[in-house]
């Protein structure tokens, strides 16, 4: 807390540092409190439904709106592409899950307007298991499952 | 200190930017065990944020189940040649790291 | 009667095609598994750290790599792989990429052969990707696309290859085993790797223009040195000498074999 003071303390002082550090943090370079916070209960939870109501919903429905791009068989659990595209009208979140994983949530997006909502990335895999996305839309929960079989353990040689 | 992103930033037809993330981080997921038989803790990435001209254009929570050195793809309307897209993570050992591309 | 061999004694990893037959569709889809994971490639990562290095002031002379001659001229980086290992006149003999940048490192930089030879690879998992596999990333990134064309005109360009040639086929270890009882066979595999057979254009093309990797479970980039120590672990054969003429010949003979495949690496791999 002290060296934040000074810092601002500093900051403030001069116009042109003011201005400098206004412009770090409005090109992103200062992150302070850009980063929302980390929802920690969700990435505890073990199972669709506790993730769900981690990040606040009450129930989750099926949704044949949501597309999951992931191979059927992965050659290697610890790195498995997963992409997820929602039709969903006022997609605002997208998260994905591994049914059988020691913790179920791998990662969640916020979707702002303006970004489509289509997001991938890779995740591990202990073993095969169903991947669950889960999309937030006009304030409600939707899911699509996809079965992976993953031929070597997240953690194997 | 963590090393750098390597963000690619493609404008496509129909005005959307493609944009790919790569970022370097060990997402160690605390279940680990070293040769001692000790638990490695927990290092990974929690909290990713992408701005364009100043714009939040995606926020992600990772967990530790997001593969070592992450990959994140996502695309955006409204990008122009020339712009920057710029993407921050923070690890839930305080590490972080901004970098930033131009749309090309 | 050989692949038999390799099936009881290997630790049973070795599989003869005919026992993986009915595996075609998996096989389709490990490859499309394979092709999904390509674009975005972590190796990427430590390229970029292996430009800043090549460009950055280094070592007891405080001098960059930018002068280094990998082959191709003094400073010049795009390429050199394709034509590597190659007789430099210098010090009168073959060197492969590996070999040449270290000698660069020690004449340009003033690094010790012994500092540069100690833990040139990263080994744990977790463990930071060294300077050398940085360096080894970003100059074979830079021959991406370009033809394998190994110069075989000096005589000592060609002796490296038959010496090669020889190892390759030479058996040894407690099972007997040559670099051609796996890689000399058709269909061969050891889980659902394809082992590729050097006398092969299109195999010998496949592998050598694909090394160095990134290799998936191993969370890390391996350089061609490393390929080829892993290898001699596989045979069960004393311990491959970084960096040695032996290492260097072995290069050298399958560069020559993959003649006009095109390069593509730092790849990624299981
Ligand atoms: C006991 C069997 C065995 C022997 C003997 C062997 N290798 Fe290998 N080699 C393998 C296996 C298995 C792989 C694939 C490993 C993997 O993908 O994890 C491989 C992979 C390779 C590759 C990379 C191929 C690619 O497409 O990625 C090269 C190059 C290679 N070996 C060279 C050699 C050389 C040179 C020798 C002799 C010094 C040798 N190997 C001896 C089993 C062997």
């Amino acid at each position: 807390m002290h060296t934040f003071d000074i810092g601002r303390r500093d900051a403030l002082r001069s116009g042109a540092n003011f201005a400098l550090v206004a412009a770090a943090i409005s090109a992103g370079v200062l992150p302070t409190s850009a980063f929302a916070d980390w929802n920690k209960a969700a990435f505890d939870a073990k199972s669709l439904n506790d993730v769900v109501k981690a990040f606040g919903g009450s129930s989750v429905d099926k949704s044949g709106d949501i597309t999951i791009t992931a191979p059927d068989i992965a050659e290697n659990g610890a790195v498995v592409p997963i992409a997820i595209a929602s039709k969903i009208p006022n997609t605002e979140s997208i998260a994905i899950l591994v049914e059988k994983n020691p913790n179920a949530l791998a990662a969640q997006f916020d979707i702002p307007s303006g970004t489509e909502p289509n997001v991938g990335t890779r995740v591990k895999m202990g073993q095969s298991s169903n991947v669950f996305a889960v999309v937030k839309a006009g304030g409600k929960y939707y899911v699509a499952t996809k079965e992976v079989k993953v031929t070597l353990g997240g953690c194997g040689g | 200190m963590a090393d750098p992103m390597r963000i690619r930033a493609q404008l496509k037809d129909g005005g959307v930017t493609e944009v790919r993330v790569l970022m370097a981080h060990i997402m160690e997921t605390g279940q680990r065990k070293d040769g001692s038989g000790k638990i490695v803790p927990a290092h990974h990435i929690q909290n990713v944020t992408a701005t364009w001209n100043g714009k939040t254009v995606l926020t992600a929570q990772f967990g530790p189940a997001v593969s070592q050195n992450p990959v994140m793809n996502f695309s955006f309307k409204g990008g122009a040649k020339g712009d920057k897209v710029s993407v921050s993570w923070s690890d839930n050992k305080g590490d972080k790291r901004t970098d930033e591309a131009t749309i090309s | 009667m050989k692949s038999q061999t390799i099936v009881t004694l290997a630790a049973a990893v070795v599989l003869p095609f005919a026992m993986l037959a009915h595996a075609d569709d998996t096989q389709k889809e490990i490859e499309r598994y394979r092709q999904m994971i390509a674009d975005g490639n972590p190796a990427e990562l430590l390229e970029m750290r292996g430009e800043e290095l090549w460009k950055q002031k280094r070592g007891p002379k405080n001098a960059t790599l930018e002068t280094c001659d990998l082959g191709l001229g003094a400073g010049k980086v795009q390429g050199v792989n394709a034509v590597l290992p190659r007789y430099f006149a210098d010090v009168d003999r073959v060197m492969d990429l590996e070999s040449r940048l270290v000698h660069c490192e020690n004449t340009l930089q003033g690094f010790s052969m012994a500092e540069l030879t100690k833990n040139p690879h990263s080994m744990k998992a977790g463990e930071r990707q060294t300077d050398h596999e940085a360096l080894v990333a970003y100059i074979v990134g830079q021959s991406r696309g370009a033809k394998v064309d190994l110069p075989q005109t000096h005589p000592k360009e060609l002796e490296s290859y038959l010496r090669g040639e020889k190892m390759f086929f030479f058996k040894g270890g407690p099972y007997d085993f040559a670099c051609a009882t796996c890689h000399g066979v058709d269909g061969q595999r050891i889980r659902l790797q394809d082992l590729p057979n050097f006398q092969k254009p299109d195999n010998a093309q496949r592998a050598f223009t694909t090394w160095p990797a990134y290799r998936v479970s191993q969370g890390a980039m391996r350089t061609m040195q490393w390929r080829l120590l892993d290898c001699f672990r596989q045979q069960r054969m004393p311990e491959l000498q970084f960096l040695s003429q032996a290492s260097i010949d072995l290069i050298t003979y399958m560069g020559v074999k993959a003649k006009g495949g095109v390069m593509d690496a730092p790849a990624i791999k299981r």
